[in-house]
């Protein structure tokens, strides 16, 4: 039932072209070749592809958090209601950062300090935003708390984060950051690094929220389970480019770029039955700190023809709200 | 009891906590608690659990690499406490070990030929010829071209350097492969080739597998049997399809409704299990998942609820979901010594 509330069609966030380098001593990895996608206000974006391919990139680079004196965004636009956050001073930028658009990551221990409690942070982030008294901003982290089902919200609000367990941290940097109400959350991996038993109450804590708040959330994972409990839509990244992008459902019933269906079925799943060889995947993923000629994922393609190796696929509509950056889609579909 | 190849009873583990004033009795961390399973020629035994539930001091205790508390491993029968240094290393032989982490794991100023080799020439002296002739057969098993042995591990991708700790593993020839975590930090579409090199060796060579894992799908691939611990203690073991078409104990319910499935049409139920693990230094009385179990009963407050065999071949400890037949006079050691599963 949270498939159709809230998700509006207007655009909150419009990404074009976005490309991000990083530089080395010898070397230029192009982490983001280019990359074009839409945030639409309350829904769940879903971002999956495996280690290395832009995932954390893409977050940085909107955020324009990137390590300063090694990368750049060098190309591309980030609408952010129709202002290019590209073109913002950093002082406009910390306005948003935080209050319009809030991020949690796989480790909390990297936004949350350990010098201060808990509730002294909320409260920070509460002021830093808002006019709010001190009380009144204490009074908001013990809501925001209890909002994300922190047992005892009076208490642990005067916590220091390592008297916290992994998931109740988890759960302060949730309240952190949706403490501003932002209009969009980008999510890096949150539940990654948590038991699974954990992980399935930080979903549903997300998922609640999500429709409580209205709240856009980019959700970045490598976990195709994860993604298909809590997107509507997403996006397949590989090799810092998008290979597809469909509503959930469709990307499950009929993927239509060769890596979308290699990366499923080489996912163990009882329905294919147990203790048999799984679908691999061969080789490995390119290089990006050379150019890529043609199809990136074309080496490891099934698929591949001529054409594969020498020109490089554009994210091309195949089916309604469903795009594949693959020439032989309609056969990878269909097939 | 013959044809197991590893047989583990009452297996116990507690780390001191700091070192306690002279008599005052120290804390302990009760890591793994009178465990006890047996392995067979051939066979996957599964351990799943959570974070910080014993898995990893299980595999240490097999290896001994650590000291029991208590319990005994036994490996063809011969229990390990007892052996001299050089039996400890021929029984070494017959268990290796390969771990989560392919970077940490391999000294990085070796060459491939020298890491995975090396298990050998600890018991033997190869010539140059030898050495190079046992790299390139690993190798080749591992799925490698024997012309990598001359690489180094940063040369290796870390689906390739996985690969090559199979291959030290295999090096000696062992029936009994301890997996912790192995493909735990592996992208899936590389943590689907381990699988498969894994499944293939066993078929080639009849390889045993311990093969601990918190992930299910993978276990529920590549298991015969599981073993389900909470807190130290195994809580169910059972064939695989079994437990995971219907598990018994509410803990290993839990864990497998917690598991997220790639399937966008299957419908969630509710949030499967409330709160946390408590601390192994302060385990809850009785059944250490009473705090968090939807079914307690009293008795679950109070009592460790043994580990009682299931007309499927399973054992469950749960005093609501396999009560033991006898209350009154069964003590809880005859249950679990029973435990072995066929
Ligand atoms: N700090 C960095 N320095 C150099 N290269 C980096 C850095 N962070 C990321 N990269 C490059 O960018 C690519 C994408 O990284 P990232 O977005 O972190 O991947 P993921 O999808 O795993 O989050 C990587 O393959 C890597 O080559
Ligand atoms: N060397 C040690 N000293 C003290 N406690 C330890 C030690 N090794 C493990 N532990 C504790 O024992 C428990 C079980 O740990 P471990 O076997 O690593 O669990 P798992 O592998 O299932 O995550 C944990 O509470 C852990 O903190
Ligand atoms: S474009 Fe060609 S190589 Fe690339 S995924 Fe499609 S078929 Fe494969
Ligand atoms: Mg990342
Ligand atoms: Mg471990």
């Amino acid at each position: 039932m949270q498939m159709q509330k809230l998700a509006g069609n207007d655009v909150l966030l419009d990404v074009r072209d976005l490309e991000t380098h990083f530089y080395g001593e010898e070397s230029v990895t192009r982490a983001l070749g280019g990359i074009s996608f839409q945030v639409r206000s309350g829904e769940t974006l879903g971002v999956v592809g495996e280690s290395g391919c832009g995932k954390s990139v893409t977050a940085l680079s909107i955020l324009r958090l990137l390590p300063k004196l090694t990368a750049r965004t060098v190309g591309g636009e980030i609408r952010f209601h129709g202002r290019d956050l590209l073109k913002l001073s950093p002082r406009e930028m910390r306005q948003i950062r935080g209050n319009r658009i809030a991020m949690i990551f796989q480790e909390p221990m990297t936004s949350l300090n350990p010098v201060y409690t808990v509730g002294h942070q909320i409260a920070e982030a509460v002021q830093i935003h808002t006019k709010a008294s001190r009380s009144d901003a204490m009074a908001k982290a013990r809501e925001m708390l209890r909002l994300v089902r922190i047992a005892d919200p009076e208490r642990r609000v005067n916590n220091y984060p390592h008297e916290m367990s992994g998931g109740m941290r988890q759960r302060a940097m949730i309240a952190m950051a949706l403490a501003c109400s932002p209009e969009l959350l980008i999510a890096d991996e949150p539940t990654t690094a948590l038991d699974v038993t954990i992980q399935a109450q930080i979903l549903r804590l997300i998922v609640d929220l999500k429709e409580h708040t209205g709240t856009a959330v980019m959700f970045i994972t490598h976990d195709l389970g994860v993604v298909a409990e809590t997107c509507q839509r997403v996006i397949v990244m590989y090799a810092g480019r998008i290979a597809e992008q469909a509503s959930v459902t469709d990307l499950f019933a009929r993927p239509a770029h060769p890596y979308t269906q290699g990366l499923m079925r080489s996912v163990p799943d009882r329905r294919h039955g147990r203790q048999r060889r799984l679908p691999e995947i061969p080789g490995i993923v390119p290089s990006l700190r050379e150019p890529i000629v043609g199809c990136s994922f074309a080496p490891r393609c099934p698929f591949a023809i001529g054409i594969c190796r020498e020109k490089t696929p554009t994210l091309r509509d195949i089916g309604p709200g469903h795009a594949a950056a693959c020439f032989r889609a309609e056969e990878v579909m269909g097939g | 009891m013959n044809g197991q190849l590893l047989k583990v009873e009452n297996l116990t583990k507690h780390y001191p906590l700091g070192t306690g004033f002279l008599n005052k009795t120290v804390p302990v961390v009760r890591a793994v608690e009178d465990v006890s399973f047996s392995v067979e020629a051939g066979e996957t035994l599964c351990i799943v659990g959570e974070s910080g539930c014993g898995k990893s001091t299980v595999a240490r205790l097999l290896m001994r690499l650590v000291e029991p508390t208590g319990g005994r491993v036994l490996i063809d029968g011969t229990d390990i406490a007892g052996l001299k240094t050089h039996e400890l290393r021929a029984s070494r032989r017959r268990m290796q070990m390969v771990f989560q982490d392919p970077y940490s794991s391999l000294n990085p100023r070796l060459t491939a030929g020298q890491i995975i080799t090396e298990p050998v020439e600890n018991f033997e002296r190869l010539s140059r010829k030898q050495r190079q002739a046992l790299a390139a057969d690993l190798l080749r098993k591992v799925g490698m071209r024997p012309g990598m042995m001359h690489r180094f591990p940063s040369e290796f991708s870390g689906g390739q350097r996985q690969r090559l700790g199979i291959a030290r593993a295999l090096a000696l020839q062992p029936s009994l492969i301890i997996a912790d975590e192995a493909v735990s930090a592996l992208d899936v579409s590389v943590q689907a080739q381990i699988l498969n090199l894994l499944l293939d060796l066993q078929q080639e060579m009849g390889l045993a597998f311990v093969f601990i894992s918190h992930d299910l799908g993978v276990v529920e691939h590549i298991g015969h049997r599981v073993a389900v611990m909470y807190l130290g203690r195994i809580v169910e073991l059972a064939p695989c399809e079994a437990l995971f078409a219907n598990p018994v104990h509410p803990y290993t319910e839990a864990l497998i409704a917690a598991a997220p499935v790639p399937d966008p049409t299957r419908v969630r139920l509710e949030v499967p299990v409330e709160g946390e693990v408590p601390s192994p230094v302060n385990p809850p009385s009785g059944c250490a998942f009473h705090p968090r179990c939807p079914l307690a009963v009293d008795r679950c407050r109070i009592e460790v609820p043994p580990l009682v065999p299931m007309a499927d071949g399973r054992v469950v400890a749960c005093h609501v979901r396999a009560p033991a037949a006898d209350t009154s006079g069964r003590p809880v050691a005859a249950a679990s010594s029973s435990l072995t599963v066929g």
